[in-house]
């Protein structure tokens, strides 16, 4: 299939633009967090302090590398589950996050209010993890290195395959996909 | 008696953990082809095209093929006339603590589920033992990714639930497991037996090679048919939507008690990572 090619920083004229189903290349600056980096981000933002990122626009992947080889810019990186994440959604949607990437189904409370903002969700295929390690080509611990593997990260990717599964006006390539198939089954 | 020495057992390990984290087993890699042969979702198809991509990659040994390298189960089949010089345990955990480290694998165990201080090893690798024949000893090694492990559930069906009850069960499984599980699955059904029994032979169907046949008729002729329910759910490689949802669903029945219907669904996402050794 063809794929779009986009980069960072995802305005809300390029996220309006996208549809669920489609195949994109991502370039630029993501940020890697899952789990224990978010409990941390919630920990600064009731205390008043500021994120380890500027927000706005900004790319969030649910990742945990395995660890770095020496002479490699990363370990394996594929995807976690993104619903483990949905809880600490609606605070980072209201400060600007732009898209999230990751892989399985999110809440409809949060697909909602991602329409509100915008935003997107992207999925990277969960078990791809060598294939995407090749499209980081930096990276960087920007917050909580004693975290390890659940540490926040900067990467620089280039050209990382991904899908659109949740689209800025709520379309849901998860329900869409499927549905498309079993209709085409019936003719 | 044949003397083994455990350094043996703990070589072996090592060399399973390391490997299976990037070379996945043949028969599966088949099904993965087999599936882009005839998936008809091009979603579906260009998904399998990056799966089999990513395990070429992955097969240079540099990055594992997923950055979930699991926590370890094994199997220990040992012959009557085996006597070990050493504590096989420790040694299985020597193994693992060698292959994590060399190979840059990734650590993801915790040493208690509540209070949860990752153990820096990966170990513990939770070993079931079994007595057997002969002189030989055995070992499966399977590195379990939670992704697809978080998706798999039991159920106490009631006897008069029968086969159809136990498939919708599967089938309920299936479909709240979705893509969160990252098909393609192998779907394990255990049945009967007790509560911790149905588990325990979910998970061993798991390790069965893809393509082989139910040696009882029955449960050949009902894993053919479950597979083809599971897949027209659609969801399809990734969940993106497509033929290929399971490439196998893998039935194993038990003993059970005049008043219950154990059934435990354990579900492996397309990591089947298992390697198995005989020393």
């Amino acid at each position: 299939m063809s794929a779009k090619q986009i980069k960072t920083p995802l305005t809300p004229d390029i996220r309006r633009e996208l549809k669920a189903g489609e195949r994109v290349l991502l370039s630029g600056t993501i940020y890697a967090a899952r789990d224990a980096a978010h409990m941390r981000f919630m920990e600064s933002l009731s205390k008043g302090e500021a994120l380890p990122f500027p927000i706005k626009d900004s790319i969030i992947y649910y990742v945990g590398p395995t660890p770095t080889r020496p002479g490699h810019v990363i370990g394996s990186a594929g995807p976690t589950t993104a619903s483990r994440m949905d809880r600490f959604m609606p605070e980072l949607l209201d400060l600007g996050l732009g898209a999230t990437i990751g892989k399985g189904f999110r809440s409809q409370a949060v697909i909602d209010r991602m329409v509100d903002k915008e935003a997107v969700y992207f999925g990277a295929i969960g078990g791809l993890g060598a294939l995407i390690a090749a499209c980081i080509k930096e990276q960087e611990v920007i917050a909580y290195d004693e975290l390890g593997a659940e540490s926040c990260r900067r990467f620089e990717v280039e050209h990382m395959p991904l899908i659109v599964l949740v689209d800025s006006r709520g379309n849901n390539w998860y329900e869409d996909g499927p549905d498309e198939w079993k209709r085409r089954q019936k003719r | 008696m044949r003397e083994v020495d455990v350094s043996l057992l703990s070589d072996a390990v090592y060399d399973m953990a390391a490997r299976c984290c990037f070379i996945l087993p043949d028969d599966f890699v088949n099904a993965l082809k087999e599936a882009r042969d005839v998936e008809d979702s091009p979603q579906g198809r260009t998904t399998l095209d990056l799966l089999l991509a990513n395990l070429e990659l992955s097969g240079e040994m540099e990055y594992p093929a997923c950055q979930d390298t699991g926590m370890l189960v094994a199997w220990l089949e040992v012959g009557r006339e085996v006597h070990f010089s050493g504590d096989p345990y420790e040694a299985i955990q020597d193994g693992v603590r060698r292959a994590y480290a060399d190979h840059f694998l990734r650590k993801s165990v915790v040493g208690d589920p509540l209070r949860r201080v990752n153990t820096g090893d990966n170990t513990p690798c939770l070993v079931t033992t079994k007595l057997v024949e002969g002189d030989q000893v055995r070992i499966v090694l399977a590195a379990k990714g939670f992704g697809s492990e978080n998706a798999s559930q039991l159920k106490m069906l009631r006897p008069s639930d029968g086969v159809e009850g136990v498939l919708q069960f599967v089938l309920k499984t299936v479909n709240e497991a979705g893509p969160n599980a990252c098909p393609p699955l192998v779907v394990g059904v255990g049945i009967g037996g007790t509560f911790d029994h149905a588990a325990r032979v979910a998970k061993e169907s798991l390790m069965r090679p893809i393509g082989s046949i139910h040696p009882d008729p029955y449960y050949a002729e009902l894993e053919a048919a479950w597979l083809k329910r599971v897949n027209e759910l659609g969801y399809g490689p990734q969940g993106y939507g497509g033929r290929t949802t399971a490439v196998a669903v893998h039935i194993a029945a038990l003993p059970t008690h005049i008043a219950g219907l154990p059934v435990a669904v354990n579900i492996n996402c397309h990591m089947t990572r298992h390697e198995e050794r005989t020393l």
